[in-house]
């Protein structure tokens, strides 16, 4: 047990061609306590990682459709048997996309309502905490951490939207006003596991005192290594 | 059939198109003389952009001298050369961007540039390929890219054409650099009626390296490989910098759309990551990127600063469209590409990397000492020419110039004359109407479409007074950059009106808390070829040099933008400053909001009866007249000092700069970035008014905690900085004297509704 805590959690962060947060996702990774990891979009082996964040930015320009091409990189492939295998995946705004447009989780993200980029400090409230990135933050409890994105607002057909809310699948949501006209202010999401979450906001960006509007979006990270390290995780 | 060589020495008497092209006859007179012949339509085409305006500075030349000076002038004032001392230039002007040392091994290199004739005819292009332009001159030395700002200014901003360049322009700018993942950190935009018809879009970009990676455009050893890689070319951007960077627009408007270049912000940020892991494998011995003039630029430019010759083999460049002619791939500016200049030795390993990131690349040419640029298409020689001649000794004017006649009549007619309001009722009302005035008023509609928190590495940005980014996390090593042009001032004395500028920029590094360094700058003006614009220029030229002097900061690189005008009318002159300072620890930074109730609001600096060419002026009476406030630089370097020393020490809850708006706008701004009121009791000795709206320079508001009054004092004494208490932060309201008192919420009403109401009505 002491030696399995003494190793520190092993997170990969994607780099796709076009990722711009990938070096924030990773020193997120390193200030929560983690070993990141970098994955290369064209490598299938995930060199033994414990979990994955896909960054935002643009992957492979977001041609097509935002996330559509990423889906079918080789990383994607062993990303989406991992995340199958209860592989923690967290997804961060482009990221979101691409998990979105993977089927791991459902709906799909369009351009913001008003139609413009937008950039600012945003406050969630947390909506379930059963998840591998929530499980150290409180139900109901609200945070501040940036949003950008310039398509990011959530939709899905009125029957997803409504079991989404029913199993309990929305894990933020905006309050304080609606960035992007994403339905029901949904933020983030997960799958029925709760291994995988994608979120438009960027809780890497809110990780220290000197560069973020706060550092709530710490926790997201401390969540999945801190159920990385306990004992029942390690030794299965 | 081609036109080669051969075929112009058989045709000496052939006419050429030159005046179409932008060349004037004594200019093609002298491309003659050059060659002993007649230029082939290749040669014609590569001599007319490279000795246009944009890319010869031929109207220029002679006035920026001064700033070459500089950084040796202020080394011998210091009377030490002292290399390897944050402060030192490692690379001047002359080169894509200048170098400075910021200590601890690191280097970095900023510049700002103009896009101002594209974002006209194309908003979002326009913008857009500013900042990939920009962004491809920082790498080019070797550095990665950390930041961007953006000064841009517009006609008025209830004015039609402004709904249309506003949007366009910030959502390119938004969409170029936010897909590039460079933080936007700050800029400004400003409103006068003089920028419809001729919107400013610059860009600057801050790049960071070690000491040891700086990177040259020269291509120098014989036998070493011309290497074209990033996107492939196309037939946009055609005679971008000449035919419509250097030209006035007509009255009738734009027409020039084929001139604009297409960005593709992804081929971009693959090219930036592609090159920097080209540059840390060490694999060229010279670079340059294809931005004005394209092709034309980067093979002249190579060759002329290297080893001479160089011959190119045209048909090898991929192209977008099979169709193009040799002189278009020749003047083509389209994006996203760069050309280097690797050893035979290490063309695999370039190749390979280029293909790790999916960027092309082709060998396109060899160096060579011939002393000759050679260009060869279908078998032909297509261009045989010095290359100096094409990049470095292109035409000098020494235009003529002369002061106005109607500026004394200008500087006359000051603002002594206009009504003031007087009453507490009157002023209340001032207040609140300035900071809902477009020049004062919240840009977070514009902000808000940039990302700002991108790279993780951004400790301050817009609104506050300079943009700071971390450059060492383990250190805390880190640079503030602020840029700032009032273009009022410049317009009734420009020489004043620069040093203004810079006193402006170089006041809001240092009240962040970051020594100011060195400067960038880019200089908007009018046509050249009317001389009062060009008295203009030179008088703002001598003024920002001279102050540069004072100051202790060299001028690294920047850029001159001319022809900004339509039809008769000139663009206020804009000389747009930035200044770059540097601070062993980010975490030093002095935020521009008021941070906790009881906190002394400390007034540093004098404040005289100074209201020509002020906000309060302009947005009250639409006038512009008299003289700008007096230009003390003694007074600034006294006040910098005290603002970086006592930042460092860690005496001020909050700092802010007081310019444009005076002190009024600027307790309104820390106000409202706080969320905390203000008690203030002006000053006895000045009317209430002046005291609110003078714009006297050499002026900020710091706020202190009660326990560091004493180390503030002390700091001020020992600069000599007059201190006046003017209140404490408190409440929810700022009030003034007895009398005045406007809610917060008013305040940021008012501040807030003015960019959305314009924009979304």
């Amino acid at each position: 047990m002491h030696s399995s805590a003494a190793r520190s959690a092993r997170v990969g962060v994607v780099t796709f061609p076009g990722s711009l947060d990938d070096g924030d996702a990773a020193r997120a990774v390193r200030i929560a306590g983690g070993e990141p990891v970098r994955l290369w979009h064209r490598d299938k082996d995930l060199h033994g990682v414990d979990a994955v964040v896909l960054p935002g930015g643009f992957s492979y320009g977001d041609y097509l459709r935002c996330g559509a091409i990423a889906r079918f990189s080789p990383v994607m492939g062993s990303i989406i048997a991992g995340a199958g295998r209860g592989l923690p995946v967290l997804g961060i705004c482009n990221g979101f996309q691409v998990l979105c447009e993977s089927h791991l989780l459902p709906g799909a993200l369009i351009r913001n309502d008003h139609r413009h980029f937008v950039c600012r400090d945003q406050w969630l409230r947390v909506e379930n905490v059963d998840t591998s990135w929530t499980q150290d933050l409180r139900m109901g409890q609200e945070i501040l951490v940036p949003v950008k994105n310039g398509e990011g607002g959530y939709i899905a057909d009125p029957e997803t939207l409504e079991w989404l809310e029913t199993l309990g699948r929305i894990v933020f949501r905006y309050i304080n006003g609606n960035p992007n006209g994403s339905r029901d202010d949904i933020a983030g999401i997960r799958n029925e596991a709760g291994n995988v979450v994608g979120m438009m906001p960027h809780p890497e960006h809110a990780v220290e005192e000197l560069t973020g509007p706060s550092v709530d979006g710490l926790v997201v990270f401390t969540s999945v290594l801190g159920g990385l390290l306990a004992p029942s995780m390690v030794t299965a | 059939m081609i036109d080669s060589v051969k075929t112009a020495e058989t045709t000496p008497g052939l006419e050429q198109p030159f005046a179409d092209l932008g060349l004037k006859p004594d200019e093609y007179t002298r491309i003659h003389e050059i060659l002993g012949r007649r230029p082939t339509s290749c040669e014609l085409a590569m001599y007319s952009v490279m000795w246009s305006e944009h890319c010869s500075y031929k109207s220029s030349k002679v006035h920026l001298r001064q700033f070459a000076r500089l950084a040796e002038q202020i080394d011998q004032r210091r009377g030490e050369k002292a290399p390897g001392a944050a402060g030192a230039v490692m690379v001047g002007m002359g080169e894509n961007a200048g170098v400075v040392d910021i200590g601890d091994g690191y280097a970095v290199t900023f510049k700002v540039e103009s896009h101002n004739h594209p974002s006209y005819v194309e908003p979002y292009q326009g913008a857009a390929t500013g900042i990939g332009g920009i962004v491809r001159d920082i790498l080019t030395m070797g550095a990665r890219p950390v930041a961007v700002m953006d000064p841009l200014r517009f006609g008025p901003l209830e004015a039609e054409d402004t709904r249309r360049v506003l949007p366009g322009i910030v959502a390119g700018i938004g969409g170029y650099g936010n897909c590039l993942g460079l933080p936007n950190i700050g800029g400004e935009v400003v409103f006068d009626p003089t920028y419809l018809g001729n919107p400013l879009v610059n860009a600057l970009c801050v790049g960071v390296m070690r000491h040891e990676d700086i990177k040259l455009a020269k291509a120098s050893g014989p036998g070493n490989q011309v290497i074209l890689f990033g996107a492939r070319t196309g037939g946009d951007g055609i005679g971008g910098v000449s035919v419509l960077a250097s030209e006035t627009f007509d009255a009738d408007g734009p027409s020039k759309r084929p001139s604009v270049q297409v960005g593709d912000p992804f081929a971009e940020k693959v090219l930036i990551e592609c090159c920097l892991e080209i540059f840390a494998a060490d694999l060229v011995v010279g670079i340059q990127d294809l931005g004005g003039a394209g092709l034309s630029c980067a093979t002249t430019e190579l060759a002329s600063a290297g080893a001479g010759g160089m011959h190119v083999v045209l048909d090898r460049v991929p192209l977008r469209d099979s169709t193009l002619a040799p002189e278009e791939i020749l003047m083509s500016e389209s994006q996203e590409r760069m050309c280097a200049i690797v050893e035979p030795r290490h063309v695999d390993a370039f190749m390979a990397l280029c293909g790790k990131w999916d960027v092309e690349a082709v060998v396109i040419g060899e160096v060579n000492d011939s002393g000759r640029l050679t260009v060869e298409w279908r078998g032909e020689i297509v261009v045989d020419v010095p290359p100096r001649t094409v990049a470095h000794e292109g035409p000098v004017y020494e235009r003529p110039y002369a002061r106005p006649a109607d500026q004394d009549a200008l500087q006359a007619d000051g603002t002594s004359g206009l009504l003031r309001p007087n009453t507490p009722a009157e002023l209340s009302t001032t207040i609140l109407r300035m900071a809902g005035a477009p020049n004062l008023c919240d840009k977070s509609w514009i902000t808000s479409q940039y990302d700002r928190y991108v790279l993780g590495n951004t400790v301050l940005a817009m609104p506050d007074d300079a943009g700071i980014v971390r450059i060492d996390e383990a250190t805390g090593l880190g640079v503030a950059i602020s840029t700032d042009c009032n273009g009022r001032f410049a317009r009734l004395d420009p020489y004043a009106g620069a040093q203004l500028a810079l006193a402006e920029a170089y006041r809001n590094v240092a009240a962040k808390g970051a020594r100011p360094l060195a400067v960038t700058d880019c200089l908007n003006f009018g046509s050249p070829e009317d001389t009062g614009v060009m008295w203009q220029f030179a008088e703002a030229v001598r003024g920002l040099a001279d102050g540069c002097l004072a100051l202790g900061v060299p001028v690294t690189g920047g850029n001159v933008s001319f022809y900004n005008q339509t039809g008769e009318t000139a663009i206020l002159p804009t000389p747009v400053v930035g200044v770059l300072g540097v601070m062993p620890d980010v975490r030093a930074r002095v935020p521009m909001a008021f941070a906790t109730d009881g906190d002394a609001i400390l007034l540093l600096g004098e404040t005289r009866e100074e209201l020509d060419g002020s906000e309060w002026a302009h947005v009250v009476h639409g006038h512009l007249g008299g003289t700008p406030p007096m230009v003390d630089l003694e007074s600034e370097r006294s006040l910098a000092s005290m603002l970086v020393e006592g930042a460092e020490q860690g005496v001020f809850a909050s700092a802010h700069d007081l310019s444009e708006g005076g002190l009024a706008q600027g307790l309104v701004e820390c106000c409202l970035r706080g969320g905390l009121g203000a008690r203030v009791e002006l000053p006895s000795g000045l009317e209430p008014f002046v005291a609110l709206f003078s714009e006297s320079a050499a002026r900020a508001i710091v706020t202190v905690a009660a326990p560091h009054r004493y180390a503030v004092e002390a700091f001020a004494e020992m600069h000599g900085v007059t201190v006046t208490e003017i209140g404490y932060v408190g409440g929810s309201t700022l009030r003034i004297n007895a009398d005045i008192e406007i809610p917060l919420a008013d305040l940021r009403a008012a501040h807030t509704a003015t960019l959305p109401a314009a924009m979304e009505s």
